[in-house]
């Protein structure tokens, strides 16, 4: 029973690695997987239904809808990360810090985090949107900067655990710098939750890209985003639904595989997560 | 019980004072800042736009300074004047629309709270059931679904394709003409689709939690001992265990606050509802500064207010709470 069990989840985690790394391989070899040009603009054949020749139609301008999501997965990808990884960075600082001093650096650093969560977080992005041009680089920042907090928490409740425990005495023993054993001894034991949290992460800062792709106010047109192929969607929804459809389901696809693979690593890297 | 809604109050006020210090910053970024050279160059700034924001937060003076006499207006209920084209208050700008979003995200709780919880429930009682399976699934799925995307699906579906529902705007265009029933089928006719975009995230989210609780009160000793006096399964399930459940879904509701309200930006603007979070949008795109700033404030406070109610509903429910 168990066994089936643990092959049924293994299952699903190997799913969700092979969405994501079937994503990767996508985006590396976008130039030679479109079958067009993105950005080809071709008047005689604006909002085509899929077809042989474009095998999920074409857009209000007549270009390729299969190749726009192609390079648009690069740049889900790369929105993904980017922004995860400042998120990832800021939280395991603060919460390594918080957790490690305790005292006022750790009831200062919890009262912002309290004080940021107040915020509606889409809210909190488009009002910094409003202020700065919006484009790649702005929408991969400000989704790092508002995405930390659930990081400092959790690297924060292990730093708290894992200190009092012998190896760290042991290193404090033998004179190691605090920088030493935040970094070098217990960071490493607080891997397993960090890295489920950057996965997890992923997923939910495309999701947001792609938001706020479609309102306008994320990757700018020409770039190809899948925020900004289901624009034309809702502006055509009532003659083009393949503008509407594909996207979202690329969306879909990728978010389920990340998440897979986030709770796959939580089972397997932390048997004590385990439900 | 007075006592602890006291201490939640009081609680309350550095958080406060830290939303406006954000806010304040934020509002830092705007082009005409002093140490912001490179907004200074952007074209959709007008040097109109630049004085009057000069103007209004007195940027030329040192930052406490701007910081205290802003905190000062807006304790007052001052929160400027719209830079669009109608120079109204952003106050009673946002007062005149907050009504329907706040309505629409009510009935998007109520919603969710009536689909999410018996779902919860059986999936826990039915652990590993084909029932217990599929929801999982479909949780799964729903975690990942981009709420605008199952919004243009819906609209495609039921709006343009069936022709069932009205895809966007709270009334017909005739709506004045309708007799009083007729407006009441209309307005719920309009709010169907965009209630069910806004309510989808928490179902799936509040289900597992459920689901989850659930299980969790159902191996307690206390079960066990309702079990043991004969009591039926029914009684044991919906009245012992159900209960007992339920407590923690409070502080949920209050923790999905913010992300009720942050969508109500995506689905307001989609179906073109008149609501808040349009606003927030319409003023991002115009560069509205102080009416952008205004409902990020706006939403904080919101949250916050939500978080309280929880907090004090909770402590009502469960008297545990107000003891520690």
């Amino acid at each position: 029973m168990n066994f089936w069990k643990t092959f049924y989840r293994n299952k699903l985690m190997v799913t969700g690695a092979g969405v994501v790394l079937l994503l990767f391989i996508v985006s590396v070899l976008a130039p030679w997987l479109a079958p067009y040009d993105p950005g080809e603009i071709n008047l005689q054949n604006v909002l085509a239904p899929p077809s042989w020749q474009h095998l999920c139609g074409t857009d209000q301008l007549g270009r390729d809808v299969l190749s726009r999501m192609i390079w648009g997965a690069q740049i889900s990808l790369k929105v993904g990360f980017v922004a995860t990884g400042i998120a990832i960075i800021i939280g395991t600082i603060l919460g390594a810090v918080a957790g490690f001093y305790g005292g006022w650096v750790d009831a200062s650093i919890m009262r912002f985090v309290d004080i940021m969560l107040c915020f509606p977080t889409f809210f909190l992005i488009l009002a910094v949107i409003a202020f700065l041009e919006p484009s790649i680089w702005n929408i991969m920042i400000v989704i790092g900067l508002t995405g930390w907090m659930g990081v400092t928490r959790l690297v924060r409740a292990d730093f708290i655990s894992l200190k009092e425990r012998d190896f760290v005495q042991a290193a404090r023993v033998i004179g190691a710098s605090d920088a030493r054993i935040i970094f070098l001894h217990i960071l490493p034991n607080a891997f397993a939750s960090i890295l489920v949290a950057a996965t997890l992460g992923i997923a939910g800062a495309i999701l947001t890209e792609s938001a706020l792709s479609f309102l306008g106010i994320g990757v700018q047109p020409p770039t190809p985003s899948w925020g900004n192929i289901l624009t034309a969607g809702k502006d055509n929804i009532d003659i083009a639904w393949w503008l509407s459809l594909y996207p979202g389901l690329a969306i879909l696809i990728t978010v389920v595989g990340y998440n897979l693979l986030g709770e796959g690593i939580r089972d397997a890297l932390d048997p004590r997560l385990k439900k | 019980m007075l006592k602890y809604i006291i201490k939640r109050l009081l609680f309350m006020i550095p958080l406060l004072l830290g939303i406006t210090i954000i806010c304040f910053a934020v509002m830092r970024l705007a082009p005409g800042s002093p140490t912001d050279l490179q907004t200074q160059m952007n074209p959709k700034a007008s040097v109109e736009m630049k004085e009057r924001l000069r103007a209004l937060y007195e940027l030329d003076k040192p930052v406490h300074v701007q910081y205290w006499s802003w905190l000062k207006k807006i304790t007052r209920g001052d929160l400027g004047t719209s830079f669009a084209s109608d120079h109204r208050p952003v106050a009673d700008k946002i007062m005149e629309r907050l009504p329907i979003t706040i309505s629409i995200n009510l009935l998007s709780l109520l919603i969710i709270i009536a689909v999410a919880v018996p779902i919860g429930v059986l999936s826990a009682v039915h652990q590993d059931s084909l029932f217990d399976k599929i929801t999982a699934v479909v949780v799964f799925i729903g975690f990942a679904v981009p709420t605008f995307w199952l919004a243009l699906l819906l609209m495609i579906f039921f709006g343009v394709h069936l022709g069932w529902l009205p895809i966007s705007g709270l009334r017909s265009l005739n709506y004045e003409y309708m007799s009083t029933w007729a407006q009441i089928v209309d307005l719920a006719k309009h709010l169907v689709l965009p209630v069910l975009v806004s309510a989808f995230g928490g179902l799936a989210g509040l289900s597992r939690y459920m689901r989850a609780n659930m299980l969790e009160v159902i191996r307690q000793d206390y079960i066990m001992t309702a079990r043991a006096k004969g009591l039926s399964e029914r009684v044991v399930i919906y009245k012992h265990a159900l209960r007992n459940a339920l407590l923690p879904v409070i502080t949920i509701l209050g923790l999905s606050i913010p992300g009720l309200i942050g969508g109500s930006v995506i689905f307001e603007t989609i179906f073109a509802i008149p609501g808040m979070g349009q606003l927030f949008y319409m003023s991002v795109m115009a560069r509205d500064y102080p009416t952008v700033m205004g409902i990020l404030l706006i939403g904080a406070i919101l949250t916050l207010l939500g978080n309280l109610i929880a907090d004090v509903s909770y402590a009502v429910a469960d008297p545990r709470i107000r003891v520690s």
